[in-house]
């Protein structure tokens, strides 16, 4: 068994022939993680005797001979803004350091109740705010491929996890990229599910229109076997929809043969390192021999995307964040003496820069004066680029495209300039505009050894050709 | 230059925040930045273009109206269990045991 390429089917086949118990494949995760986490970051806790309980549960099946659940045994892990009861759950913020969520995220109590064994909490930047993980109120992640270099954010600990072979598989969230550009800088497949498709509820809110709860793993069948698990309707999320949910795992393998693929200029221009353009042309000459037609198309408002994600996401947070005030969430600051002082020195202690950044300009943008030109504008805007993707799905059934300008950064390389910083999420902040799904694959490496990434997009709630189209991907690769 | 100390002490206020004179400076400078790339959007006339208000508007229901498209959210108004009282409030940093305590609201 080698731990660092253990995928979710070969290690329930494991646990459910008795060759490995599923304790002692938690252990050896564990170990791993022991052995080297402390230059990697992923994990901000660990939850060692949660994971051994439900180890013994599955040990005590697999005894008995019974069939075992879908992800039985399979040790995983969950980004820190996913609400686990009974568990530390603090968003990597320092305000919610002691915060103990009272109950499960629907998508965790999913993936407990198929099986899997959680190992603990992962790191991420404070609130899901930031795209290098540099912004953890803790410590940030390194990429395992080189640890001078940033595991992408904001699920930097959940992809990081999966590269290094502390988890078999995690779920994060992504509100303009979170999942899918992690995904592409550690060389992991990440996917974000169309709007509604999987249940938020437990999910510690950042941007409501744009936030989505989504699987990270090592391969795309794995990704399809986590999110055939966690989507589908969920009474607690109003949001969530009420649309079947496909075997999405039996996609993979499934012939690609005359799917028709727009390939948007928009997304090839200027600023696309060409290493990467390379990579994914040769992929994009794969599908074509696979029988895929491959169609120019274009997605004119792309050059908008990155506007009106910040004022939309920061917007949202400005009132989300309001929650923290002092009364009720772990964080009080000992200095206040009035109400009105409480909420101040408290949110000013327990939030970081990046945070009060975006707090400040979606005040800004949806204060009085400035609400028109500013958020309304942006909501105006993001019609137009929701009308791109309709428009394009009139003819194409998918659209490939880069996942980011350039492979993983080095740690420090942006943190002086927030917007350098916000454009790296120029290819993936126009799906969670839009609300359609997207999925993120390795497609090779850069000269250095860095995974480069590809990412594809869908039409709403077609998940399925997605994953149908990232199997073909992966195994012409193999 | 489109925002001043004073704009970002104003929106501070707004938002519940307290900012240090060097978080001052360095949030005027970021938010400067940030909103001469935003500007960018009056390129485009919008005048008839709908805001987005849904995203799932597309593919609720397509061929029901108004509130029709959201009768999948409905649901039979029961009392359900919820959080019990004392987990509600473990979290909280000051409690009597039955409510949220915080500092004097009304100073005398």
């Amino acid at each position: 068994m080698n731990i660092n390429t253990l995928t979710i089917a070969a290690a329930r086949a494991l646990v459910q022939s008795r060759q490995v118990s599923a304790r002692a494949l938690a252990e050896a995760h564990y170990d791993q993680i022991a052995g080297r986490d402390e230059t990697i970051g992923s994990f901000l806790t660990l939850t060692r005797e949660r994971a051994l309980g439900q180890a013994e549960s599955i040990d005590r099946l697999a005894e008995k001979g019974d069939p075992l659940p879908p992800l039985a045994g399979v040790p995983v892990a969950f980004k820190d803004v996913l609400m686990t009861r009974g568990v530390r759950t603090t968003a990597g913020s320092r305000f919610l350091d002691k915060f103990i969520a009272p109950y499960d995220a629907t998508a965790v109590a999913q993936v407990e109740a198929a099986g899997a064994i959680c190992l603990g909490k992962l790191n991420c930047d404070e609130f899901a705010m930031g795209s290098s993980n540099e912004n953890s109120a803790f410590y940030p992640v390194r990429n395992p491929r080189d640890t001078t270099r940033v595991p992408g954010g904001s699920s930097g600990g959940a992809a990081a996890a999966v590269a290094a072979g502390f988890a078999v598989a995690t779920l994060g969230s992504d509100t303009g990229g979170s999942i899918r550009q992690p995904a592409a800088f550690c060389g992991v497949v990440g996917i974000l599910p169309t709007y509604g498709r999987v249940s938020r509820y437990g999910l510690i809110a950042f941007a409501s229109s744009l936030d989505h709860v989504g699987p990270l793993a090592r391969s795309v069948e794995d990704a399809a076997t986590l999110l055939e698990v966690i989507s589908g309707r969920d009474s607690l999320d109003s949001t969530s929809a009420d649309v079947p949910v496909g075997t999405y795992s039996s996609e993979c393998g499934r012939e690609v043969k005359g799917l028709r693929i727009g390939i948007p200029g928009e997304y090839f221009a200027e600023g696309l390192d060409p290493e990467i353009r390379q990579a994914i042309e040769l992929r994009i000459d794969g599908l074509r021999r696979a029988g895929c037609e491959i169609v120019s198309i274009s997605l004119p408002h792309t050059e908008y995307a990155i506007p009106v994600y910040y004022i939309v996401a920061t917007a949202e947070a400005s009132a989300n964040l309001a929650r923290f005030d002092g009364v009720r969430y772990t964080t009080r600051s000992p200095q206040a003496k009035t109400l009105s002082d409480m909420y101040r020195r408290s949110r000013d202690e327990g939030f970081g820069a990046e945070v009060k950044r975006r707090i400040l300009l979606g005040t800004y943008a949806l204060s009085a004066g400035y609400y028109d030109a500013y958020y309304l504008k942006a909501q105006q805007v993001r019609t137009l680029l929701t009308r791109d993707f309709h428009n394009a799905f009139t003819s194409v059934d998918a659209i490939v495209t880069p996942v980011t300008p350039t492979p993983a950064f080095k740690l420090g390389e942006k943190t002086d300039d927030p917007m350098a910083m916000y454009l790296s999420d120029i290819y993936t902040v126009t799906a969670n505009l839009a609300g359609i799904p997207g999925i993120s694959l390795p497609c090779g490496n850069n000269r250095d050894g860095l995974p480069l990434g590809i990412q594809i997009l869908g039409k709403h709630f077609d998940e399925a050709t997605l994953i149908r189209l990232a199997h073909a991907i992966e195994q012409d690769q193999q | 230059m489109k925002v001043t100390e004073k704009d970002v002490a104003y929106v501070a206020d707004l938002a519940n925040l307290e900012l240090t004179p060097e978080e001052s400076t360095r949030m005027v400078a970021d938010l400067n930045s940030i909103l001469d790339h935003i500007d960018k959007l009056n390129q485009l006339d919008t005048a008839n273009v709908e805001p987005l208000v849904e995203v799932a508007s597309s593919f609720t229901s397509a061929r029901c109206q108004g509130s029709e498209r959201f009768a999948y959210a409905e649901r039979a108004d029961e009392v359900k269990p919820g959080l019990s009282r004392e987990i509600a409030l473990a979290n909280a940093p000051d409690t009597n045991g039955t409510c949220f305590k915080v500092p004097k609201v009304i100073e005398r």
